[in-house]
């Protein structure tokens, strides 16, 4: 009992048939080949999976792949610009050392522009309550923090000894 | 050299790729036609399995087969065994009962695997799944490891006579009570260190394909390098050569110690995938994830400390059980002599010690090595000491550390391993002065007139990398182009090793870092004599095959170079990417492209510059440092901010300042998740009830502090780029700093020490006298 979902993911439009039950996450890896979205548990909380739905951070692990018919979905893949030229967020979490192993990176990125989108002037308190959602193992969230900062805030950045 | 080599900050060669969802993790694995494997898992903490009906999961839709422990035995499959070996003072061997890779007969934790079921998609493999009838009887079953040393405690082993596989000692505890008798001050303390999860945020999964043509088995996992996993799954397991097994981890999603061994799944699926003449694919989700990787941890300590009057160490008593939970783990029952005791008792001179562990079966999770292994619970005990004996003796808590600091390198410890350096004292210094230690007095008169609580506590810490496999090789290629292939076996699993191995191949060949490749995680291409990465020994390890190899490519290059230029070897030099002769020079790019063309070769010299080295080394290194964090407690609530937190390391020489700090900042996250949230809780019937993210505390953006990094860099003696690990390093410092602050702010209400983790409502409790 496969349906036929038809949406725009990164700026193509796209179409697959799926279950019913199938979670927007595996339709964007498992059917579109779109690996970037990560799933690191099946509970909403680690935030690996985050992509934009119509503008928006949704945890497309936590959506269904019907659900997202005929809307506007952006994933990792889609973030730099055509040429490679990366996105501001992502040329801020390499500057400021926001990801080691890089398994949560990619919904980190997406909810940091999401972040970025609706709290602009953040503080360093702010952007860390705005993270609940997004687990990383790695950084400590120190690099993560620092690089939302240096976008939202950059007075707030600490790090500068780095430099 | 220059901006870009040994010391820089170089910003991370691999970032771009993982920014832009280019990473190649276990579960991006697939192969056209894959069939899906899903477990079936024990819910019985502890029960003989007295049937098992697989006729209605054989039957349903798109099943292809399924396995149990019968089909394994008909194979002639071995089970799963510790190498480690200990004995007791007597001289008795430790039991070393082996783990069956899937159930025989009986269960003995919740989420051990009963059955392996392959179908054609993983919907259709859980379905059939759920129609296994397994007819479990229970029994019994203990979770906590004191527990399981009472004599009427459910004996894990029907086949041993109690839990405890091994008691463990350094020697006579005579002469040590002799010691302790004779000691003006003497301070006891009786210390949880609890369960943890690993957690690396990559779920656990693997995918094995059999190629029946190549009679090879590839498997894609997560693992910390995969060498010595091929080893075991080719030679014990499936009867074939090593190379008759490829293990495949290009990104791995987090290690942090327990992504190194063979677990039984990679086995049975290799075994399935063998078996079909096809390829299985198993993904599991977070709650299996929680029940199949090792945990780190778990152990219970008593401890004495003698001092003499001028509160100077004259005995040291450490009884530890240690929960190795139902399976002895490929480190497991070594973690508190091996892992701990190489470096107990830490910072400090102890001229009579007495070491008892108890290693005890109980029916959970296997516990292995995780961040630090044994040691933050060595430093953690240690350090919870100095505080109370600063008490007992009347000292501040920072001169009974100076007091008792080791001084004199190398130093022998009690256990016979060989500290080469460190200052100890600069550190401790260092951290005290950027944590403004000196005022904190003003600081608690001020909260306190806030009604708040305010502690500080400072943690100095020991640590011990790059033990155990004492080689690791490494190979450099240069192409004709000039640039330059690393195969490396030290794997990173977030470490950066394609940014520092870059660096140092630019430090010692001069080409530029974007032209370094690194290829890792790939056992058909890694050097055969590499290990992997653990114990933070990647530095020293890798970092040191690196720097030979690139020796051995200088010195070919030296010759090729010599015939360019019409010169002698012996005259050519090399600095900086180039070789000179007297007024000639050629760079290292003409070089390489002519080591591949033979009319510009010298005579008799085999085209190419492709250099491998398997680096020996010398000893283990010891990184060190200090920890201050200051906090302000709620007396209504409990609630603990953390307002200050400084962290000192040594770490020898920094070869990238940004990823050592990287690698300190997530240390103390993992230090500070385990004292202020994070514990594995098995309930009375031994269920593993924090089996989620839900019900675990992974520490969060808003839980973890700002971390104020420093350096005090002794270089190494023992290693030739003088580096000392850094990943373990912040959740040695983190406990105790972090407890030690809580327990100072906590002074005027009798609670020097309150066991992790330190939840608001165990704060609260410690407050109002409700303990």
């Amino acid at each position: 009992m496969k349906s036929k979902v038809t949406l725009t993911v990164n700026g193509k439009e796209r179409s697959a048939e799926v279950e019913p039950r199938t979670l927007l996450a595996e339709l964007l890896r498992d059917h579109l080949g779109l690996t970037g979205t990560h799933v690191g548990c099946d509970t909403t909380q680690c935030g690996c999976c985050v992509v934009h739905v119509d503008g928006k951070a949704v945890k497309s692990c936590t959506m269904l792949a019907v659900q997202a018919a005929g809307k506007q979905v952006t994933t990792i893949e889609g973030l730099a610009k055509p040429d490679g030229t990366l996105h501001p967020m992502q040329e801020a979490f390499r500057e400021h050392h926001g990801l080691q192993c890089g398994f949560c990176t990619p919904g980190m990125v997406m909810m940091a522009v999401d972040i970025a989108r609706r709290r602009p002037g953040a503080d360093e308190k702010t952007v860390r309550e705005e993270l609940e959602g997004n687990l990383c193992r790695c950084t400590g969230y120190q690099g993560i923090v620092e690089a939302i900062l240096s976008v939202v805030n950059p007075g707030a950045v600490k790090d500068h000894h780095h430099a | 050299m220059g901006q870009f080599g040994i010391g820089q900050p170089l910003r991370r060669l691999e970032d771009p790729r993982l920014l832009v969802g280019g990473g190649r993790y276990a579960d991006d694995a697939r192969i056209e036609g894959q069939f899906w494997g899903v477990f079936l898992r024990s819910p019985h903490a502890h029960a003989d399995i007295l049937a098992m009906d697989l006729a209605a999961a054989r039957a349903a839709p798109g099943v292809k087969a399924i396995f149990t422990a019968a089909d394994l035995d008909a194979a002639g499959m071995p089970d799963m065994a510790c190498e480690v070996e200990l004995k007791s003072l007597a001289g008795e061997a430790m039991a070393r009962p082996q783990r069956p890779i899937l159930a025989r007969g009986k269960t003995r934790f919740v989420g051990e695997c009963v059955a392996l079921v392959v179908a054609d998609t993983q919907a259709h493999a859980r379905d059939a799944a759920e129609l296994i009838a397994v007819d479990y009887a229970p029994r019994p079953a203990v979770a906590g490891a004191q527990a399981a040393l009472r004599p009427d405690a459910p004996r894990v082993w029907d086949e041993l006579t109690s839990n405890l596989p091994v008691h463990w000692e350094n020697g006579p505890v005579g002469p040590v009570d002799a010691a302790m008798a004779g000691a003006a001050h003497r301070v006891r303390l009786r210390i949880v260190n609890d369960r943890l999860v690993p957690a690396p945020m990559e779920p656990k999964g693997a995918l094995a394909a059999w190629d029946k043509a190549a009679s090879k088995l590839t498997l894609w996992a997560p693992t910390q390098g995969g060498r010595r996993i091929q080893a075991t799954i080719a030679k014990r397991f499936l009867g074939l050569e090593q190379e008759q097994v490829r293990v495949i981890s290009q990104d791995v999603g987090g290690g942090f110690g327990m992504r190194g061994q063979t677990y039984p799944e990679y086995v049975a699926l290799g075994f399935a995938a063998r078996a079909l003449d096809g390829a299985v694919k198993w993904r599991a989700d977070r709650t299996e994830t929680f029940v199949s990787d090792y945990h780190g941890r778990d152990q219970v300590n008593e401890a004495e400390m003698g001092l003499d009057a001028q509160g100077r160490i004259v005995a040291l008593k450490i009884h530890t059980v240690l929960n190795l939970g139902a399976y002895m783990a490929e480190n497991g029952p070594r973690l508190p002599m091996e892992g701990g005791g190489r470096i107990i008792p830490c910072c400090y001179h102890a001229p009579h010690f007495y070491f008892s562990v108890k290693p005890v079966f109980t029916n959970t999770v296997s516990t292995d090595t995780y961040r630090g292994a044994g040691r933050p619970e060595a430093n953690f005990l240690m350090e919870r000491l100095m505080d109370k004996a600063a008490a007992a003796c009347g000292l501040p808590r920072d001169e009974i550390r100076r007091r008792n600091f080791i001084a004199q390198f190398p130093y022998k410890t009690p256990l016979g391993y060989s500290i080469d350096s460190g200052d100890f004292a600069a550190g401790l210094d260092q951290a005290l002065r950027m944590a403004d230690w000196a005022q904190f007095e003003t600081r608690r008169a001020e909260a306190k007139r806030r009604g708040k609580l305010r502690g500080i506590g400072v943690a100095a810490f020991i640590e011990a990398a790059g033990g155990r496999a004492p080689v690791e090789d490494m190979r450099l290629q240069a192409a004709p182009d000039g640039s330059v292939t690393i195969f490396s076996g030290s794997h990173s699993h977030g470490q950066g090793h394609a940014t520092v191995f870059a660096q140092l191949a630019h430090e010692f060949l001069g080409v530029a870092p974007e032209r370094v490749t690194l290829v890792q995680g790939d056992t058909d291409v890694t050097p055969k004599g590499s290990i992997g990465t653990f114990g933070s020994r990647s530095s020293m390890m890798g970092g040191g095959g690196l720097k030979a190899a690139a020796e051995k490519i200088v010195a070919k290059g030296k010759r090729i170079a010599a015939a360019l230029m019409q010169s002698e070897a012996e005259q050519v030099s090399f600095a900086q990417g180039v070789f000179r002769a007297g007024a000639s020079e050629v760079s290292f790019a003409a070089v390489a492209a002519a080591a591949h063309d033979p009319a510009k070769l010298p005579e008799g010299m085999a085209p190419g510059l492709d250099e491998s080295h398997l680096f020996q080394r010398e000893a283990e290194n010891f990184p060190n440092g200090c920890h201050v964090c200051e906090v302000e407690i709620d007396p209504e609530t409990g609630t603990t901010e953390i307002l200050r937190y400084v962290a000192v390391d040594d770490c020898g020489i920094v070869l990238n300042p940004l990823i050592v700090h990287g690698q300190v900042h997530g240390g103390v996250a993992q230090g500070v998740g385990q004292a202020t949230i994070e514990k594995v809780v098995y309930d009375e019937e031994a269920q593993l009830v924090s089996a989620s993210f839900m019900d675990y505390g992974m520490p969060r953006a808003s839980g973890v502090p700002y971390i104020e990094a420093g350096f005090n860099a002794v270089p190494c003696k023992t290693n030739p780029l003088g580096v000392k690990g850094a990943g373990e390093a912040g959740a040695c410092g983190a406990p105790p700093a972090y407890v030690g602050a809580v327990a100072d702010a906590l002074r005027d209400f009798g609670a020097d020490h309150i066991d992790m983790p330190l939840t608001p409502e165990k704060v609260w409790r410690a407050i109002h006298g409700k303990g």
